[in-house]
């Protein structure tokens, strides 16, 4: 009983609070990999995203990706493919799918799910039963990639 | 689109100038001596085909330092661990020194752990200098992956530069090998990924500045840069879990000394390298 107040009470000063409207993270609903609706009801903030894209504590995403557009960051990561047009291979629903759970495209793939309900194995406890980025933070980041384009 | 592809590629080259595709093709000599930095993957290992130490991966500034014992930060801590290894210590009024007369005894230790004892327990070069401590000296033992400990193992490892890394993987140490490539292979953390992940499937490719390896473990304890001390293997590991976001086990665990015989065996025919450096 004392946990479970104290899980909530983590749960609400959390970074990855989750917003009344938001869809859960156990309750994000891919069909082929992709997610049709927005996690938030809304479109995210492209401006937002690309600051959550490069932060190391949020996506990090410049670990294992390249990217054209944030020139100003040095040591861009090889392990995953440049995400230069990236918005010309994928729609806006298969990106939100990638970034909330790269495996259901990518069986397998060593991308991190960034918001899903499922709990990893021995997660540090400051992490645990959280998602790595918000419903709002992942809008944020598909707005921003759906820049990326001729 | 080809055309379209060609563009991106260069405008990448042009920013990420420290791109680099695999390991590179340096001999690594110390003092004159060749150290092989290179081996047949053996057999067990199904998806790698050659094993290369770490320092393949590293700049050349970094490889350098480990090519001359005076540049090797290492060493002021192998001074250290000599001295320490001459002190008297504990309520038997002795020093390692006093049965240990010479250090170069040791040599061929350090590539043949961690070995299966007569009780069956894995042994761990830390846990055989405790139990000298402890039963032999009446002392306390000395912290797992603390300063004494890295430096005196430092002074134990280095007797075995050069010597091929072989492991006993087989017999009674059989199920503490499955142990380890399971925890090698078991994706954990908020990251959810698996050492494989990164050390298997990606090493050569950049993740953000750093230049994926294979993590070997022949160069243990290492000269990190990054914290300008000698740092145990238990403790890398630990490290790396936690960039993932994962509950390290603890140094010492039996999890973690699995995981070491399982990476020394993915290790075989590598030299000891005992103290590289790394950043
Ligand atoms: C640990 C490495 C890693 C991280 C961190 C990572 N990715 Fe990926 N990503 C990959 C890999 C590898 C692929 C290729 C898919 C596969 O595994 O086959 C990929 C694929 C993608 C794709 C499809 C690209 C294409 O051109 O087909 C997108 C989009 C993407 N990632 C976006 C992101 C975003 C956004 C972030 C940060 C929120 C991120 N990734 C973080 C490794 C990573
Ligand atoms: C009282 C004598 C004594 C002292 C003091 C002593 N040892 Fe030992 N040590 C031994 C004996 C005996 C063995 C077992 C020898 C064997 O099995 O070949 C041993 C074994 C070892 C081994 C394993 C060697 C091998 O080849 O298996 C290491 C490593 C070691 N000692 C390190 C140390 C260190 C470091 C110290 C000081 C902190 C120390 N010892 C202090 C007597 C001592
Ligand atoms: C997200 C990627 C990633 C994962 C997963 C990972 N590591 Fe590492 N590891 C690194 C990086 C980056 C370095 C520093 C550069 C290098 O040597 O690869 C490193 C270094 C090491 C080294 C030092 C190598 C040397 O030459 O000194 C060892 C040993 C190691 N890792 C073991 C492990 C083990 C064991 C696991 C699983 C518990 C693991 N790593 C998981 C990224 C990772």
């Amino acid at each position: 009983m004392k946990n479970q107040l104290l899980a909530a009470l983590v749960l609400c000063v959390g970074p990855t609070l989750v917003a009344a409207e938001d869809v859960a993270p156990g309750d994000v609903a891919f069909s082929d990999g992709a997610v049709l609706a927005s996690l938030t009801g809304a479109v995210g903030d492209a401006v937002a995203g690309r600051a959550a894209f490069i932060n190391r504590k949020q996506g990090n995403c410049l670990a294992c990706h390249a990217n054209a557009e944030i020139p100003e960051q040095s040591f861009h990561g090889e392990v995953g493919p440049p995400l230069d047009f990236v918005a010309e291979r994928w729609t806006a629903e298969e990106l939100r799918g990638i970034v909330s759970n790269a495996k259901m495209m990518f069986p397998d793939t060593i991308m991190p799910a960034f918001y899903n309900g499922l709990e990893p194995n021995r997660s540090l406890k400051k992490f645990a039963g959280k998602t790595v980025l918000s419903a709002q933070q992942v809008e944020d980041i598909v707005a921003y990639l759906q820049t990326l384009s001729e | 689109m080809k055309l379209q592809n060609a563009i991106a590629a260069a405008a990448i080259l042009s920013f990420a100038g420290t791109m680099s595709f695999a390991q590179d093709d340096n001999e690594l000599s110390v003092d004159g001596q060749l150290i092989s930095t290179e081996a047949d993957a053996p057999a067990h290992m199904e998806n790698v085909g050659t094993v290369y130490s770490g320092w393949r991966f590293r700049s050349e500034d970094t490889q350098a330092m480990q090519m001359d014992d005076f540049d090797n930060s290492g060493f002021v801590f192998v001074d250290d661990g000599l001295s320490l290894m001459a002190s008297v210590d504990g309520s038997e009024g002795k020093s390692c020194a006093s049965c240990h007369e010479n250090v170069e005894d040791f040599a061929g230790l350090k590539a043949k752990l961690p070995r299966v004892n007569d009780s069956g327990e894995l042994e761990t070069m830390e846990e055989l200098v405790n139990t000298c401590r402890t039963e032999r000296m009446g002392a306390e033992p000395w912290k797992y992956s603390g300063s004494q400990m890295t430096a005196v193992t430092a002074v134990i490892g280095l007797q075995s530069r050069g010597m091929p890394i072989d492991v006993a993987i087989d017999g009674p140490a059989a199920s503490f090998w499955e142990r380890g490539q399971e925890l090698y292979y078991a994706r954990v953390g908020q990251l959810d990924l698996s050492c494989a992940n990164c050390h298997e499937d990606n090493y050569g490719t950049m993740i953000r500045a750093d230049h994926l390896s294979q993590g070997q473990i022949n160069g243990f304890p290492t000269y990190r840069l990054k914290n300008a001390k000698l740092n145990g293997v238990h403790n890398r590991f630990s490290g790396c879990m936690k960039n993932v976001r994962a509950e390290p086990y603890a140094d010492g665990s039996d999890e973690f000394k699995a995981l070491e015989l399982y990476l020394a065996s993915r290790g075989t025919g590598l030299s000891v390298e005992t103290p590289s450096v790394r950043n």
